[in-house]
C-alpha cells in the first residue's frame, strides 16, 4: 500500500475538529496554569475553558458538513458523532459555569480542574466518533481517567478520595471487561473496525459462542459504564461523594458518550446477534429502573437520590436501546439530551444550596426554599417535574419517545412496568418538591446570592427543558435524521 | 382566531401575568380574569347549542411532526357545560379563598388559573395525546394547592393524590401508543371514522385491555370503588376551595373521560365490562353512604358522599342506553353544583369555628338561620328532593338502568335512600337542637358566593331543558354511532 494513504488529510482533521480543540486548548490551559501565580485568582481560567467549550461547539458543525470517515476509518464523523459531541459539550459547559464559584468557595480554585474537564470532553467526544474498537477504549480511558481525578479533586476531603478510588476502581474494572472483549473479538474475527466486524460476523465464518461471549464481555463492559444494574452499586457513592458540579457531569456527560458507544457498537457490529442480547437488555433495563427507583425513595440526601435517579434514567434509555431501532435509537439521543438539561440544572442547584463543604445536602436542607429565593425554587421545580416527565416539559417527550419506539416494537409489558416505575419516582421527585414549597424555611438567615454561573446554567436548562417540552421537534428532527449508522 | 382556542389560552396568559404582578393586586386581578374568562365561555353557547351533536369552534392544527400530533380542539352540546362548568367555578373557587388564604396568596391564585388552562383542555381536547397534555397538567397546581394550603396532613394528601392519579393514567398512555401504532393517527375524530369504516379493528382480547388501560385511569379520578382510597384524604385536607374543585370538576375529567373515550373507542369491551363496572358502581354507592353515616367529619362526610354520587353517574354511563347517558351527564353537572355549595358552606363554617367535626357544632339554626336555610337547601339538593337539581339527574339514570335491568335500578335506589339518613341526620345534628352560643350569619360576601349555587339548583330542577336538549344531542351521536349501536343495548 502507498505510504502516503497513512498520512491524515486536511478533511480529516476537520472531522476530528472538536476534539483537536478541547485538546490543544487543554494543553494551553495547562501551561497558563503554570504561569499564573499559586495565590491568583484562577476563575479566568474557567472562563477560558468555557470560551474552548463553546469553540468547540462551533467545531462540531464544522466536523458534521465534512461527513466520513478519516484516520483509516478509525474516527468517523456523522450526525450521531455531532449529536452526542454537542451533548457532552453542552454538560461540560455548564461544569465549568457552575465549577468556578464552587471552587473559590471550597478554596480549590486551581486551573487542573478546568483542564481536566476539557480532557474528558475530548475523550467523550473520541467515543461518540470513534468507529473502532481501540479507538472506543482510548476515548473511553481518556474521558475516565480525567473523570477519575476530578471525582477526588477536594483532595481533603474523605468523602471525595472515597469516591475517586471507588470510581477508579470500578471503572477500571469495568474498562477490563471491556478491553476482554475487544481482543475475543479481535482474536475471532482478526479486524477491530465497527464496519469490518459486521462484515466478518455476517461472513459467518467465526464461532458464534465465541462472538456471544465477547459481545457478553463488552456488554457488561457499558452497563457498568452506563450505570446499569446489577453494574450500578459504584455510581450513588461515586456521585453522593464527588464535588456537586463533578456528579453533574458525570451522571451525564459520560454516561451519555458510554450510550452512544454502546448504540453504535451494538447496531453496527453486534446488528446480527440482536436476537440473543435483546431479552438480556430487557432484563436489565427493568432491572435498572426498579432499582434505581426503588432505592431513590428512601433516600434523605439529595445528592444521593439524584445518583439513583441517574441509574432509573438510565434505565429509560436502555428501553429505547432494546428496541434495537432507528426509532428506539433517535428516542435515547433525544432522551440523552433533555437529561443533560434537567440533570445538570439540578445538579446546579445543589451545587449552590449544598454551601460550604457541601454540608446542606439533605431534603431539610431544601425545607422552606420557595419562601427564601422563589426564583431559585422555580427553576429547580422545572427540572424536577421535567425528571418525573410531567407533560409540557422535555422529560415528559423523552419518555414519550422512548415508550413509543417500545410499543412500536412489541415491548409492551416492558412499557406498561417502565411508565409505571415513573409514577414511583414521582414520589420521590415530590418529597423535594414539598420540602422546597410546602415547609417552612428552617433559618431565617439572608440568603446567599447565587452565583451567575450557575444562575446562567439553571436558566438555560429551565429554558431548554420548557421549549422542549412544547416543540420537541428542534431536537427530536435531528435525532431522527442522524439516528441512522452507516452499515 | 377561534373563540375556544383563546378561551383555552387565556388562562395561561393570565397564569403568566399573575406571576409577574405584585402580590398585593394578584388576588383581585385573578378574580376579575377568571370572570372575563367565564364571560368569554358563555360566548361559546348559541353556536354549540345550534348543532350540539356536532363538535363546534374546532380548531385543527399540526403540532408535532414526528408522530403526527394535532391540536385538535372543539366543544359539542355535552363537554361545552363541562367548560363552562370549569370557567364558573374558578372565580367562585378565587371569591371565596379571601378569608381563608392569607399567606402566600400570589401563588395560590396563579396556580387557580393553571389549574383552570388544564381543565379547559381536558374538556375539549379531540386529539388522544394534547389530551393526555391537559390530563397530567391538572395534577401540577392541584398538588401545590393541596400541599401548600392544606390541613394537618396536607403533604401526605397532596403525594397521595400525585403518585395514585399518575400510577393510573401511566396506562393510558401505554394504551393511547398502541392505538397509534394501529391508527396512525392520536386524532379522535379520525379513529373513530377509520373505525367506522373498519380499517382499524381491535381484536376482542385487545380491546379489553385498552379498554382496562383507560378505565384504570379514568376510575382513579372518579373515583369508583375500590380506587378511592385517596379521596377522603385529599378532600378533607385540601383547603375549601381546592376541595370544592376537586369534587365539581375534577371529578367529572374521569366521568366524561369514560364517556368520550371508553364508551366511544372500545364499545363492545364497555359492553362486556358493563355488569361488574355497574356493580362496582352499586357496591361504590352503598358504601359511600354507609360510610358517609359514620362519618364525625363534615368534609370526609360529604367526600363519602361524593364517592356514592359519582357511582349513580357511572352508573348511568353503563346503562348504555339514552336516559342513562343523559343522566349521568347531567348529574356531572347538578353533583358539582350541589356538592360544590356543601363544600363551600362547611369552609364558611370551618372559618367561624377551626373546626370540622360535627359534635363541635350544634342548634347553629338558632344564631345563623339564613345559614340554616341555604344549607337545608342545599342538603335537599343533595338527598334529590324534587324541584332541585340532583332529583333530575339520579331520576335519570336510575330510569335508564332500570331499563338495562331493573335490579341495577333496586340497589342503586338504596343509595338514594341511605343519602336522606346521612345528610339529613347531619343537618339536625350540625343545625337543630339546642343552642350552643353565638355564630356569625352569612355575610354578604357569602350570600354572594352561594346565592348563584342556589339559583342553578333551582333552574336545573325546574328549567331542564335549558341542558338537556344539547347532552341529548351529542350522547344520540354516540349511541347511533354503527360501530356502537348493536353493541351499547345492555337492554335484557
Amino acid at each position: 500500500m502507498n505510504p502516503a494513504a497513512f498520512y491524515p488529510t486536511a478533511t480529516d482533521y476537520l472531522r476530528f475538529l472538536p476534539e483537536l480543540i478541547l485538546t490543544i486548548g487543554g494543553v494551553l490551559l495547562l501551561v497558563l496554569e503554570a504561569l499564573t501565580g499559586d495565590h491568583k485568582d484562577k476563575s479566568k481560567l474557567g472562563y477560558l475553558a468555557a470560551a474552548i467549550v463553546v469553540g468547540a461547539m462551533f467545531a462540531v458543525p464544522v466536523a458534521l458538513a465534512n461527513p466520513g470517515a478519516s484516520f483509516n476509518g478509525m474516527i468517523v464523523s456523522d450526525g450521531f458523532a455531532a449529536f452526542f459531541r454537542m451533548v457532552t459539550l453542552l454538560v461540560g459547559l455548564f461544569t465549568l459555569l457552575c465549577s468556578t464559584s464552587y471552587l473559590s468557595r471550597e478554596k480549590a480554585n486551581t486551573g487542573e480542574f478546568y483542564l481536566l474537564v476539557l480532557f474528558s470532553l475530548a475523550g467523550q467526544g473520541i467515543m461518540a466518533a470513534s468507529n473502532e474498537l481501540i479507538m472506543v477504549f482510548l476515548g473511553l480511558e481518556i474521558a475516565s481517567i480525567s473523570s477519575y481525578v476530578l471525582a477526588g479533586f477536594l483532595r481533603d476531603d474523605k468523602r471525595g478520595s472515597e469516591s475517586a478510588l471507588k470510581y477508579f476502581l470500578l471503572g477500571s474494572f469495568a474498562t477490563a471487561f471491556l478491553l476482554y472483549g475487544i481482543s475475543w473479538i479481535y482474536g475471532v474475527t482478526g479486524v477491530t473496525n465497527l464496519t469490518a466486524i459486521r462484515a466478518a460476523l455476517a461472513a459467518g465464518t467465526s464461532a458464534p459462542s465465541m462472538v456471544v461471549a465477547a459481545a457478553a464481555l463488552m456488554l457488561i463492559g457499558l452497563a457498568f459504564k452506563v450505570s446499569a444494574a446489577p453494574f450500578q452499586v459504584w455510581a450513588p457513592d461515586v456521585y453522593q461523594g464527588a464535588p456537586a458540579p463533578v456528579s453533574g457531569f458525570l451522571s451525564a456527560g459520560p454516561k451519555a458518550a458510554a450510550f452512544a458507544v454502546f448504540l453504535r457498537i451494538f447496531q453496527t457490529s453486534f446488528d446480527s446477534l440482536s436476537s440473543r442480547y435483546e431479552p438480556v437488555l430487557w432484563i436489565l433495563a427493568l432491572g435498572t429502573m426498579f432499582i434505581g427507583n426503588f432505592s431513590a425513595l428512601w433516600q434523605s440526601n439529595v445528592k444521593r437520590m439524584l445518583a439513583y435517579s441517574s441509574i432509573a434514567h438510565a434505565g429509560y434509555v436502555l428501553v429505547a436501546v432494546t428496541t434495537n431501532s432507528n426509532v428506539g435509537t433517535a428516542a435515547a439521543m433525544f432522551y440523552l439530551a433533555a437529561y443533560a438539561l434537567m440533570n445538570y440544572g439540578a445538579f446546579a442547584a445543589i451545587t449552590h444550596l449544598a454551601g460550604r463543604n457541601e454540608t446542606h445536602v439533605t431534603i431539610d436542607d431544601l425545607r422552606g426554599l420557595a419562601a427564601r429565593q422563589p426564583v431559585l425554587a422555580a427553576l429547580l421545580t422545572v427540572c424536577l417535574l421535567s425528571l418525573t416527565g410531567v407533560p409540557l416539559t422535555a422529560g415528559f417527550f423523552g419518555k414519550f419517545y422512548i415508550f413509543k419506539a417500545a410499543i412500536d416494537n412489541h415491548l409492551y409489558w416492558l412499557s406498561a412496568l417502565g411508565l409505571l416505575n415513573s409514577a414511583i419516582a414521582a414520589y420521590y421527585y415530590l418529597r423535594l418538591l414539598a420540602a422546597m414549597y410546602m415547609h417552612e424555611p428552617k433559618t431565617t438567615d439572608h440568603p446567599e446570592p447565587v452565583p451567575g454561573g450557575i444562575q446562567l446554567t439553571l436558566w438555560v436548562s429551565a429554558a431548554g427543558i420548557l421549549t422542549l417540552g412544547v416543540f420537541p421537534g428542534l431536537v427530536l428532527d435531528y435525532a431522527n435524521r442522524f439516528a441512522t449508522f452507516v452499515k | 382566531m377561534n373563540l375556544l382556542a383563546i378561551l383555552l389560552l387565556l388562562p395561561l396568559v393570565g397564569f403568566a401575568l399573575a406571576l409577574i404582578l405584585p402580590a398585593a393586586v394578584t388576588r383581585r386581578f385573578v378574580l376579575g380574569f377568571s370572570l372575563l374568562i367565564f364571560a368569554v365561555s358563555l360566548l361559546l353557547i348559541g353556536t354549540t347549542l345550534q348543532q350540539p351533536g356536532a363538535m363546534t369552534w374546532v380548531t385543527d392544527t399540526a403540532w408535532i411532526d414526528t408522530p403526527a400530533i394535532r391540536f385538535h380542539i372543539g366543544v359539542d352540546g355535552a363537554s361545552l357545560w363541562l367548560v363552562i362548568l370549569s370557567t364558573f367555578l374558578i372565580p367562585l373557587a378565587a371569591f371565596i379563598s379571601g378569608r381563608t388564604i392569607l399567606h402566600r396568596q400570589k401563588e395560590f391564585y396563579a396556580y387557580l388559573l393553571l389549574l383552570e388552562f388544564g381543565l379547559i383542555g381536558v374538556f375539549c381536547s379531540l386529539d388522544l395525546f394534547l389530551y393526555y397534555v391537559f390530563w397530567e397538567v391538572v395534577l401540577v397546581p392541584m398538588y401545590f394547592l393541596i400541599g401548600i394550603w392544606g390541613g394537618e396532613r396536607r403533604i401526605y394528601a397532596a403525594t397521595k393524590f400525585f403518585v395514585y392519579t399518575m400510577a393510573g393514567s401511566m396506562l393510558m398512555l401505554v394504551a393511547i401508543l398502541y392505538i397509534y401504532t394501529k391508527a396512525g393517527t392520536f386524532d379522535l375524530p379520525a379513529i373513530l371514522l377509520q373505525m367506522e369504516a373498519g380499517k382499524v379493528a381491535f381484536t376482542q382480547p385487545e380491546e379489553l385491555a385498552l379498554f382496562l388501560a383507560f378505565f384504570l385511569a379514568f376510575a382513579v379520578k372518579v373515583p369508583i370503588f375500590p380506587l378511592h382510597t385517596w379521596l377522603p384524604d385529599a378532600y378533607a385536607e385540601a383547603p375549601t376551595a381546592a376541595t370544592l374543585l376537586m369534587a365539581a370538576v375534577l371529578s367529572k375529567m374521569g366521568t366524561y373521560s369514560l364517556l368520550r373515550f371508553n364508551l366511544n373507542l372500545f364499545p363492545r369491551a364497555s359492553h362486556d365490562c358493563a355488569p361488574w363496572i355497574v356493580t362496582l358502581a352499586i357496591v361504590g354507592i352503598v358504601y359511600g353512604a354507609l360510610v358517609a353515616l359514620v362519618q364525625p367529619n363534615m368534609k370526609r362526610l360529604v367526600a363519602y358522599s361524593s364517592i356514592s354520587h359519582l357511582g349513580f353517574v357511572v352508573l348511568g354511563l353503563f346503562s348504555g342506553n339514552q336516559f342513562g347517558l343523559d343522566g349521568a351527564v347531567y348529574q356531572m353537572l347538578c353533583h358539582a353544583i350541589s356538592t360544590g355549595a356543601l363544600f363551600v358552606l362547611i369552609g364558611y363554617l370551618q372559618d367561624r369555628k377551626q373546626s370540622l367535626a360535627i359534635a363541635d357544632f350544634g342548634g347553629l339554626a338558632t344564631p345563623a338561620p339564613h345559614f340554616a336555610t341555604v344549607f337545608l337547601v342545599a342538603t335537599l339538593a343533595s338527598i334529590g328532593l324534587p324541584l332541585l337539581n340532583n332529583f333530575v339527574g339520579e331520576f335519570l339514570i336510575l330510569q335508564g338502568a332500570a331499563q338495562a335491568n331493573i335490579w341495577w335500578a333496586a340497589f342503586a335506589a338504596l343509595g338514594v335512600v341511605l343519602s336522606a339518613c346521612y345528610m339529613l341526620w347531619f343537618y339536625q345534628r350540625t343545625f337543630l337542637g339546642e343552642s350552643r352560643g353565638e355564630m356569625a350569619d352569612l355575610r354578604p360576601s357569602e350570600w354572594l358566593a352561594v346565592t348563584p349555587l342556589l339559583l342553578l339548583m333551582l333552574w336545573m330542577g325546574i328549567f331542564t331543558q335549558t341542558w338537556l336538549p344539547g347532552i341529548s344531542a351529542s350522547n344520540k351521536v354516540l349511541l347511533e354511532r354503527p360501530t356502537s349501536k348493536i353493541a351499547l343495548q345492555v337492554a335484557k
